[in-house]
């Protein structure tokens, strides 16, 4: 700031945000590009399989402020046009930045009016060089997203991922996150493409659930979303069926009486 | 005695300007090869994307790319900043056939590769190419890179993450160098070609963490460009 910021003394108080008198010039806010440094408010494991006839998707709906578990129903997936749906991991604010620049991109498509539609992989490879674009000014949109789409045309799935880096592949599984660790190993062992909808839901869930289990930014209420021939859903949030905790009621109750 | 009031509102020290720490660069890994003979070339690529530490992130994604009916970019390092060389060189090249009536050649295409990557010499695409193919004569050739565009022909080349364990190889067995005895024919056919390209890539796999899953395995010859996928280890 350049215009000096006059403040009136007032006896017997201390000017805590005076401008220190005499010293070198030294960080100034104003002057400093802001940058994604290091990621706030982030959302875990996203993980997604491709079973026969469509894609599902599975994450939770915690975003947490560094260790402390913050905003407890976020939902981390997100519907763009009739085809498409995104999950991420990593920043939350800058993927709701994202999700302006991707709601302008469908309806700008959607004016046009010629009956063409954004294909998933359409959206997918804008995403990708949305994020690529960023890292080349590097400042990142701090995300890993996955895509997922059912195309009723061709009757073909797809499912992709882009990380904060500009990478990005199309895969029959992803994980991002600690998923990438713990989730993507049980993929490998337990997947197979000719699965049901019926067994690809019962393995996100699985996942899920160990991914509760282990990563401590992780929480029990998740999101399934699908694409497949009846169209796009995006689940209501499920308590997931874990180990049942009343074992310790007993002993809690005990302590109460001491 | 009462301590002094001291006011911890005041910061006690200048606060210090935060860099902005990100790294713009992850190495993807992988390994590409290429030999070269009077009439083919053949080119091998693993299909290992790793995540820059000890993860995969797919096992799918094929490191070679077609850009003439006589020529093929192989391309490891980083793979966001590959996709962006390739989508530059694919515009290019649709305008110079849209301009000219005819592709580029091969050899235009080394000499215009290493004008991209020198363009960006202060912010590196951090990518590690070989331009292969045929030329005009039809003669197999090899353009080996750096990362800013330093470019040169040769007859073999490897590049990537197992590049230290291929390179010697090829020199050995390609270039019949650091041989006390030399027997044989000097050149190999287009069959031992691919066949040591396979070798070579398999043992890449073996003691290079970053390399293995799949291998493309193409060949440029008079008749086109032909793709062969090979199975490598998945450990």
């Amino acid at each position: 700031m350049s215009s000096k910021h006059f403040r009136f003394p007032v006896f017997g108080q201390v000017d805590y945000f005076g401008q220190p008198q005499h010293s070198a010039a030294s960080y100034t806010p104003s002057e400093e590009k802001q940058r994604t440094t290091d990621p706030i408010v982030t959302g875990s494991s996203v993980i997604a399989i491709k079973y026969n006839g469509g894609v599902v998707m599975g994450c939770d709906t915690l975003c947490s402020y560094g260790s402390l578990a913050r905003f407890n129903n976020i939902q981390r997936v997100k519907q763009f046009g009739p085809k498409t749906i995104v999950g991420y991991s990593g920043e939350h604010s800058d993927f709701q930045s994202i999700t302006q620049l991707l709601d302008d991109l469908v309806i700008d498509d959607q004016c046009i009016d010629d009956k063409s539609q954004l294909s998933t992989e359409e959206i997918w490879n804008y995403l990708a060089r949305v994020l690529y674009n960023r890292r080349n000014k590097v400042d990142p949109l701090w995300n890993n997203l996955v895509v997922m789409g059912f195309d009723k045309k061709t009757d073909k799935s797809f499912l992709g991922k882009v990380d904060l880096y500009g990478t990005c592949f199309k895969d029959d599984y992803i994980a991002t996150g600690y998923g990438q660790h713990i989730a993507l190993p049980l993929l490998r062992k337990a997947y197979s493409p000719d699965m049901t909808l019926e067994q690809a839901q019962k393995l996100i869930t699985d996942c899920l659930r160990v991914l509760f289990y282990r990563d401590a930014r992780s929480s029990k209420r998740v999101q399934l979303s699908y694409a497949n021939a009846n169209g796009m859903e995006i689940s209501a949030p499920i308590e997931l069926e874990t180990y049942n905790w009343d074992i310790g009621e007993a002993a809690v109750k005990s302590f109460d009486q001491v | 005695m009462m301590e002094p009031l001291r006011l911890t509102a005041l910061p006690a020290k200048e606060v210090p300007m935060r860099q902005a720490r990100f790294e713009p660069y992850v190495d993807n890994g992988g390994t590409v090869l290429a030999i070269a003979g009077s009439d083919y070339c053949v080119i091998a690529g693993d299909t290992r994307m790793s995540d820059g530490g000890y993860g995969i992130q797919t096992r799918q994604y094929t490191k070679i790319f077609q850009l003439t009916n006589k020529c093929v970019i192989a391309t490891s390092g980083m793979q966001a900043d590959t996709l962006a060389l390739r989508k530059r060189l694919e515009t290019v090249l649709s305008r110079y056939q849209k301009e000219h009536g005819k592709p580029m050649s091969t050899p235009a295409i080394s000499q215009y590769l290493s004008n991209t990557l020198y363009q960006k010499r202060f912010f590196p695409y951090y990518t590690f190419n070989l331009v292969c193919g045929v030329d005009e004569d039809g003669v197999g050739c090899i353009w080996t890179y750096d990362a800013v565009g330093s470019h040169e022909r040769v007859k073999m080349s490897s590049q990537g993450s197992g590049n230290q364990l291929v390179q010697p190889l090829l020199d050995n067995q390609v270039g019949k160098f650091n041989q006390r005895i030399v027997d044989g024919p000097r050149e190999l056919s287009s069959e031992q070609a691919v066949s040591l390209a396979k070798d070579a890539i398999t043992s890449a796999g073996e003691r290079d963490i970053y390399t293995g899953d799949f291998a493309d395995i193409v060949v440029i010859n008079s008749t086109g460009v032909h793709w062969e996928k090979f199975n490598l280890k998945l450990d």
